[in-house]
C-alpha cells in the first residue's frame, strides 16, 4: 500500500534548520552503501577526485578509496557497458551519468544488455546496477542539459525507473535501488537538489532545511520501490506527479484551496497502480503532471491505465499537463515548463468538466 | 639514439655477427606530414591576430560579468586562455569552402569566424536577436553563412557529425575541408574512434583538432587517459598526428597550414593536438579545486597567448599606445554587444513551437 506522508506535515519552525538537502541525502545513501556492502562501487565522469558536477559524490573517494569510487573517461556507452559486466560478475555498480541528456550513447548498453541479460540468461546473470543521473529542467540548461527522458526507460522493459522528490525519499529509494537485483535508472530532479522548487521561478526558493523531508537519518533505511506517497489527502481530484512537479502541483493546489489528493509516484516502474486506482475511484477525476514532452510521455501510460481501470468512476476526462512537444528551449524555459499557470488552468477545467 | 649503420664501429666487430649490431632507426612505413614551421607573419597579420584574440578575451570577460549579473543563465563555458587555437587554425581556413564544427565551448570559434559579437552575446542572454533566437543558448549556436556547424552540448558527438561534413565535402567535390574540434575529455568517447576509422577508410578531408586544455571539467588528462599523448590517438587508424603549442598563435597557424596541405592533397584525415590551457573554470559553477591557483598563474605569467603576440609586435616596432588603442576599440565592440544583448527583447512565446519539424503545428 501507498504511504501517506504529507510533505508539509510539520510546521517549518519546529525544525532546527539543518537537515540535508537532496545532494547531501544522495551522498549519504552512497556513503551508507559503500560502508555496508563491499560490492558497491561508484564510477562516472568526475565522480572521484572532483566529487561530481553537482557534488553528489563529494568526499566519497577520499573516504572509501580509489578502487571503490573512481573517475571514468567521458564514455557513457563504456561506463554503462562496464557496469553491466561488473554487475554480471556480482558487484553492485552505481554509475553516474552526469546529465540525463548524456545517457543516449549508453542506451544500447541499457536496452540490449542491462535490461536483457536476466531474460536471455534465464536468470543466471543479472545486472544489479543503479544508474544515477540528474534530470529535468529549470536551470537554463538548454536542450542538452534539461531533458526528462524517463519514458524511454519505462518503455523498454527490464529496467526500473525511480524518481525521488525529497531528500528523505532520495536516500531511502537510492538504497533500495542499489540493493535491488535489477538495473535501476535513478533520475534525480536537479532543480530541487537545493530546495523544493514550487514553480514560481520569480520567487526565491526555500532551502530544504525548512522542509520536514530534509530530516534524513544518517543511518541505513530503505523505501521500497513501487510504493507511491500520498503527499496530500483529498476528495476533489487526484493529481499524479513525480520529481519536481510534485512540489509545483502541490503549491498550486494549496494556493487555490482545492481539496485535491496529490500522489507522488516515486517510482514509475514498478508502479503503485493500486494507490492510483484507489484514489481515482474516490475522487472521480485525474490530472497528470510531468515535465517531459507530452506525446508518448509517461502521462500517456498513466492516462491509459486510469481509463482501463477506473472508467466507470470517472466524472471527467483525464487531463495531462506536460512539457510541449519541442526541444527544451534555452530562453523560453519558463514558457516550456508546465508551471503554476498551466496546472491551475487544467485544475479549473477538470473540476468544471 | 640508434647508431647509424654507416658509421664505422669504434671497436673491432665482435665475433657474434649482425645480431648484436644496433638496429637502424625504424623508417615510417607510410608517408607522414612534415614537421610544421611556425607561420611567418607580417606585421599586419600579427596585428590582426592580436586584434582577433583580444576580441575573444574581452568578449569572454564580459560574458563572465553578465553571467555574474544574472543576465546569462544556465551554462557558460569561457574560452579565455585558448584564444591562439581558434585564431591560429581558423585564420588558415577558406571561409567560403571549409566548415567548422565544435563542442560546447564555442564562443571563441564563432568569433574567430567573424560572426557578429552582438548576435553571439544576445544568444547567451537568450534574446530573440540571438543567433539561434535565444533558443540554443551558449552551447548551441550555428551560422550557415559562415559554414559554422555548431556548438554541441554532448561531449564528442560533434566529431561524428564533422566526419559526415568531411564526407559531404568529398562527395560534392567542393574542395572544402572540415575542421572538427573536440577536447581532451571528448577524446575518450567511443564515437570519436568510430569516426576516425571511417574518416581514414574513406580518406575524408577532415582535420581533427584536439584542444587539450589539460582538464576534462575537473579531471586531468592523465587521470582519464591511458595514452595521454593525444596526438597519437589516430595511429591505429593510420591517421597521422601532430602535437602543437596551442599557446603560440604562429605555431598553431603553421600547423594548420601543414594539416591543410595534407588534407587538401587528398591524403585523408589528420589529427592535431593543441596543447593549451583554460584560465577559468570549466563552466561558471566550477570551484576549480582540482588545480592550484599557482598553476593557473604560472601559465598566465609565462605562456599567455596574447602577451606573446604583444611582445612580437613590440619587437616589430608597434608602440604600446597603438596596442592600447586596439584594446579600447575592442572593448567598445564588446560593450556594444553587451548592451545589445541586454536590451534586445526576449523571444515571443510563439517561438516555442517554431523549427521543431518542417511543418508548423
Amino acid at each position: 500500500m501507498a504511504e501517506v506522508k504529507p510533505l508539509d506535515a510539520k510546521p517549518a519552525e519546529a525544525k532546527a534548520p539543518k537537515g540535508m538537502n537532496m545532494i547531501e541525502a544522495i551522498n549519504s545513501a552512497l556513503d551508507t552503501m559503500l560502508d555496508r556492502d563491499p560490492d558497491v562501487v561508484i564510477l562516472g565522469e568526475d565522480v572521484g577526485y572532483f566529487g561530481g558536477v553537482f557534488r553528489a559524490t563529494a568526499g566519497l573517494q577520499e573516504k572509501h578509496g580509489k578502487t571503490r569510487v573512481f573517475d571514468s573517461p567521458i564514455s557513457e556507452n563504456g561506463i554503462i557497458g562496464v557496469a553491466v559486466g561488473m554487475g554480471a560478475y556480482g558487484l553492485r555498480p552505481v554509475p553516474e551519468i552526469q546529465f540525463a541528456d548524456y545517457i543516449y550513447p549508453g542506451l544500447d548498453q541499457i536496452v540490449s544488455e542491462a535490461a536483457r541479460i536476466r531474460y536471455r540468461s534465464v536468470g543466471q546473470f543479472i545486472a544489479p546496477m543503479t544508474i544515477r543521473s540528474p534530470y529535468g529542467g529549470g536551470i537554463f540548461g538548454g536542450q542538452t542539459h534539461s531533458q526528462s527522458p524517463e519514458s524511454l526507460f519505462t518503455h523498454m522493459s527490464g529496467v526500473k525507473t525511480v524518481i525521488p522528490s525529497t531528500p528523505y525519499d532520495a536516500k531511502g529509494l537510492l538504497i533500495a535501488a542499489i540493493e535491488c537485483d535489477d538495473p535501476v535508472v535513478f533520475f534525480e530532479p536537479k532543480r530541487i537538489y537545493n530546495g523544493p522548487f514550487d514553480g514560481h521561478y520569480d520567487r526565491p526558493v526555500q532551502p530544504w532545511a525548512k522542509h520536514p523531508a530534509s530530516d534524513v537519518p544518517k543511518d541505513y533505511y530503505r523505501i521500497e520501490l513501487g510504493k507511491a506517497n500520498i503527499v496530500r489527502v483529498g476528495e476533489a481530484v487526484t493529481v499524479l506527479a513525480y520529481g519536481t512537479m510534485v512540489h509545483v502541483a502541490l503549491a498550486v493546489v494549496e494556493e487555490l484551496g482545492i481539496d485535491a489528493e496529490v500522489i507522488d509516484l516515486r517510482s514509475l516502474v514498478p508502479l503503485d497502480i493500486e494507490a492510483i486506482e484507489t484514489s481515482v475511484r474516490k475522487t472521480g477525476r485525474c490530472m497528470i503532471v510531468h515535465e517531459a514532452t507530452r506525446t508518448s510521455g509517461f502521462g500517456a501510460e498513466l492516462s491509459a491505465l486510469v481509463q482501463e481501470r477506473c472508467f466507470y468512476h470517472l466524472e471527467a476526462p483525464v487531463i495531462r499537463v506536460t512539457g510541449f512537444d519541442t526541444p527544451y528551449p534555452h530562453s523560453l524555459e519558463w514558457a516550456y515548463f508546465p508551471g503554476p499557470i498551466r496546472i491551475k488552468t487544467a485544475l479549473e477545467k477538470i473540476l468544471k468538466d | 639514439m640508434a647508431k647509424s649503420p654507416s658509421r664505422p664501429a669504434a671497436k673491432p666487430a665482435p665475433a657474434k655477427k649482425a645480431a648484436t649490431k644496433s638496429a637502424p632507426p625504424a623508417l615510417p612505413n607510410r608517408e607522414r606530414p612534415d614537421q610544421p614551421e611556425p607561420f611567418d607573419a607580417s606585421k599586419d597579420e600579427l596585428l590582426q591576430f592580436y586584434r582577433d584574440m583580444l576580441l575573444i578575451r574581452r568578449f569572454e570577460e564580459k560574458a563572465g560579468q553578465l553571467y555574474g549579473l544574472g543576465l546569462i543563465g544556465g551554462f557558460c563555458h569561457l574560452y579565455i586562455g585558448q584564444e591562439a587555437v581558434a585564431i591560429g587554425l581558423q585564420s588558415a581556413l577558406d571561409g567560403d569552402k571549409d566548415s567548422v564544427i565544435t563542442g560546447y565551448r564555442d564562443h571563441g570559434h564563432m568569433l574567430a569566424y567573424g560572426i557578429d559579437p552582438k548576435l553571439i552575446m544576445a544568444e547567451l542572454t537568450g534574446r530573440q536577436a540571438g543567433i539561434s533566437k535565444g533558443k540554443g543558448g551558449s552551447m548551441h549556436m550555428f551560422s550557415v553563412e559562415h559554414k559554422f556547424y555548431g556548438g554541441h552540448g554532448i561531449v564528442g558527438a560533434q566529431v561524428s557529425l564533422g566526419t559526415g561534413l568531411g564526407f559531404a565535402h568529398k562527395y560534392r567535390k567542393d574542395g572544402g575541408v572540415c575542421m572538427a574540434y573536440f577536447g581532451d575529455g571528448a577524446a575518450n568517447q567511443g564515437q570519436v574512434y568510430e569516426s576516425f576509422n571511417m574518416a581514414e577508410l574513406w580518406k575524408l578531408p577532415i582535420i581533427f583538432v584536439i584542444e587539450n586544455n589539460q582538464y576534462a571539467m575537473g579531471t586531468s588528462v592523465n587521470r582519464s587517459s591511458a595514452e595521454d599523448q593525444l596526438y597519437r590517438r589516430g595511429e591505429s587508424f593510420r591517421i597521422p598526428g601532430l602535437q602543437v603549442d596551442g599557446m603560440d598563435v604562429l605555431a598553431v597557424r603553421g600547423a594548420a597550414e601543414e594539416a591543410l596541405k595534407w588534407v587538401r592533397a587528398g591524403k585523408g584525415p589528420i589529427l592535431l593536438e593543441l596543447k593549451t590551457y583554460r584560465y577559468r573554470g570549466h563552466s561558471m559553477s566550477d570551484p576549480a579545486k582540482y588545480r592550484s591557483r599557482d598553476e593557473v598563474q604560472a601559465v598566465r605569467d609565462k605562456s599567455d597567448p596574447i602577451e606573446h603576440v604583444k611582445k612580437l609586435l613590440e619587437k616589430q616596432g608597434v608602440k604600446e599606445e597603438a596596442m592600447k588603442d586596439i584594446d579600447k576599440e575592442i572593448r567598445k565592440i564588446v560593450s556594444d554587444a553587451a548592451d545589445f544583448a541586454e536590451n534586445s527583447p526576449e523571444p515571443e512565446a510563439a517561438e516555442l513551437y517554431t523549427d521543431v519539424l518542417v511543418e508548423t503545428y
